[in-house]
């Protein structure tokens, strides 16, 4: 099955570092898309920089925009505004989206602008040689915090969810049927109201061989499940309602 | 007394705040996507945006940033509408990242920025041209080419935000539109022209069609999808293949591109540059401006015709790419050419490139408390060199 949605859904087969999570999202991803919709003609993919923001692009056979690093959700926002009829996805990872990018991603939660965001947490800057980022468990060892991590990290799916989106969700890559449930869930709210999906994938060259005892504390710091979900009346749909007299917009 | 904005094209005839001529202007450039921050002196063009847009099926949004303003101009020019956002001098330099970006992934879009007085916060709402390097350098490794306007009227601000959209739609590439605050804040009279011509982007004619590169062997400038239309676009600011595959070792596939992206300008600087050339027979003295101080020039020239001083000036409309060719022909034969500028002497470093050793090029700077320079300090100073 996993192989039919590979040739339906990538130009390119994506290749990770040796047990990283991406491969396994790439999966979940396809698969959500294939079983509610059978294709990506109506998706946009954005992504901004670093390993997660590899998923999308160049691997799938879609529209795909790689952004500056942090502001795919700025992007995101210009495409979905302009053409309601697609359904936007961003899919980056914490420090693009929460660290460089993190006032995008509150302020696109506050107007719950009708975008889907998977946030791939690894922990780490992973592509940049492994320093620590706003998700980093406090006391962690990383290459800019050899005597342990002194600040504390972010609650991504609580932050999300307490500025204003619609649904935001956490979960791990050990959760594979909770997770593409989330994802279908996302997809679906997505098309209503800002929806948000944590994934905490540690980085495994990075992060987990040097951080076992502290993955093992984040973890219970950081509870997984849903955090939001609620209906609330989407930006997008104000906008253009508030134009319908004067739908003239090409 | 505000303007009854409903019907603010049903009389040709107008008194316009220049920032409002920049809007109108570009909505009939056919722009229907504005995104912008707050910011002195550019604030009325974003009033002005959120009043019309709604009334002619177009979106005004504003963002909680400049970088997310440009952000979402970027990704609403994917769609395929025309898009802008509108700044000053704080605003443009965090604008520089996607402005490098717009280039690189080849986004038609228009940035305008109303000069002010910098460095840094400076002197928040006034007058300056300042920008006139950013514009061209600001952001990283700028080897490609990028189209920079500069307005000197209201009037012209109407007609050149056109100019500044077609040029993007047709070059595929962000245009710099600076106007400064004197020009933005400025009310005049002036008629709205008749026959606008308005260019729109060239679509794909077929889905192999190259969209990062050339289709033929003289083709500068690719055709461009829009997202939705089943082209599978692959946009990314990374060196990319014709397709859009990246290619982040390979220096071949970065020259090509690059070189094309500073060809598509390049090769067709004739039909992008706009001058105005103003000369005298038998003038000795040249004097070249851009933007508001050109009306300085404009005043000092009523000044000199009375004392019988025969003047010739260069108007640049187009700043970059660099008139080298229609500075060089200006220049020759005149041995004193002045450069009136509200900075501290930009632009006159482009001029003395151009210059030849039978010329002085004089640099007139004023900068600060928005001060212009007035028609007296350069009659002064053409008087001097006669």
């Amino acid at each position: 099955m996993i192989k039919e949605i590979h040739e339906k859904f990538l130009r390119v087969v994506p290749k990770f570092c040796l047990g990283c999570g991406n491969e396994k999202i790439v999966d979940s991803v396809l698969s959500a898309i294939n079983d509610l919709y059978g294709n990506t003609d109506d998706f946009v993919f954005l992504s901004g920089i670093g390993c997660a923001a590899w998923i999308p692009s160049p691997h799938f056979k879609a529209d795909t925009i790689h952004t500056t690093h942090g502001r795919p959700i700025t992007f995101a926002t210009g495409v979905k505004i302009a053409n309601p009829n697609l359904k936007v996805v961003v899919i980056s990872g914490d420090g693009d989206l929460a660290g460089i990018g993190g006032n995008h991603l509150i302020h696109a939660a506050r107007r719950n602008v009708e975008i889907t965001t998977i946030c791939v947490n690894n922990l780490v800057y992973g592509m940049t040689g492994g320093q620590y980022s706003p998700t980093t468990p406090a006391g962690a060892i990383t290459s800019t915090t050899s005597a342990g991590n002194m600040e504390y990290s972010f609650d991504l799916a609580r932050l999300v969810a307490s500025a204003g989106a619609s649904y935001a969700a956490r979960w791990s890559t050990s959760h594979k049927s909770q997770l593409e449930n989330s994802i279908k869930k996302a997809f679906e709210k997505g098309q209503r109201g800002f929806a948000f999906v944590e994934i905490i994938s540690p980085c495994t060259t990075q992060f987990t061989r040097r951080n076992l005892k502290a993955f093992n504390l984040a973890r219970k710091d950081q509870n997984l499940g849903e955090f939001i979900d609620i209906e609330r009346e989407g930006f997008v749909k104000k906008i253009w309602e508030g134009m319908k007299e004067n739908p003239s917009m090409r | 007394m505000e303007e009854n904005i409903s019907d603010s094209n049903s009389t040709k005839r107008k008194f316009w705040q220049g920032n409002v001529a920049i809007t109108e202007g570009a909505i009939a450039a056919g722009c229907r996507f504005f995104a912008g921050y707050p910011i002195t002196p550019s604030s009325e063009i974003s009033h002005r945006f959120s009043k019309r847009m709604p009334q002619i099926g177009g979106i005004f949004l504003q963002m909680e940033d400049e970088i997310a303003s440009l952000g979402a101009v970027i990704g609403a020019s994917w769609t395929g509408i025309k898009a802008m956002t509108a700044t000053s001098g704080p605003g443009f330099s965090l604008m520089q990242e996607n402005i490098g970006y717009a280039a690189m992934t080849e986004t038609p879009c228009v940035i305008v920025d109303v000069m002010r007085v910098g460095p840094s916060t400076g002197q928040a709402t006034l007058s300056s041209q300042g920008d006139v390097y950013q514009a061209r350098y600001g952001s990283h490794s700028p080897d490609y080419e990028i189209i920079t306007l500069v307005p000197s009227t209201v009037k012209e601000s109407y007609e050149l935000i056109i100019h500044a959209f077609n040029l993007s739609e047709q070059y595929r590439t962000p245009v710099i539109f600076l106007s400064d605050g004197h020009i933005s804040r400025m009310r005049e009279t002036f008629e709205i022209p008749e026959n606008k011509t308005i260019i729109n982007r060239r679509k794909p004619k077929s889905k192999d069609d190259y969209i990062f590169g050339a289709n033929s062997e003289d083709e500068l400038v690719p055709p461009m999808p829009s997202l939705g239309e089943g082209y599978n676009v692959l946009v990314t600011g990374s060196t990319h293949d014709s397709k859009g595959f990246r290619h982040t070792r390979n220096g071949e596939i970065h020259r090509k591109l690059v070189n094309r992206l500073a060809n598509k300008i390049n090769l067709n600087k004739d039909k992008i540059i706009k001058i105005e050339e103003n000369i005298s027979k038998g003038a000795e003295v040249g004097i070249i401006s851009y933007g508001s101080v050109s009306r300085t020039v404009w005043e000092m020239q009523k000044l000199a015709e009375d004392e019988n001083i025969k003047l010739a000036h260069l108007r640049l409309v187009t700043l970059w790419p660099f008139p080298d060719k229609e500075v060089r022909s200006f220049m020759s034969g005149l041995k004193n050419i002045i450069v009136p500028e509200q900075n501290s002497g930009l632009i006159v470093k482009e001029i003395e490139r151009c210059s030849n050793d039978n010329t002085n090029v004089l640099s007139l700077s004023k900068i600060g408390g928005g001060e212009p320079i007035t028609p007296t300090d350069l009659l002064d100073l053409v008087v001097s060199v006669l």
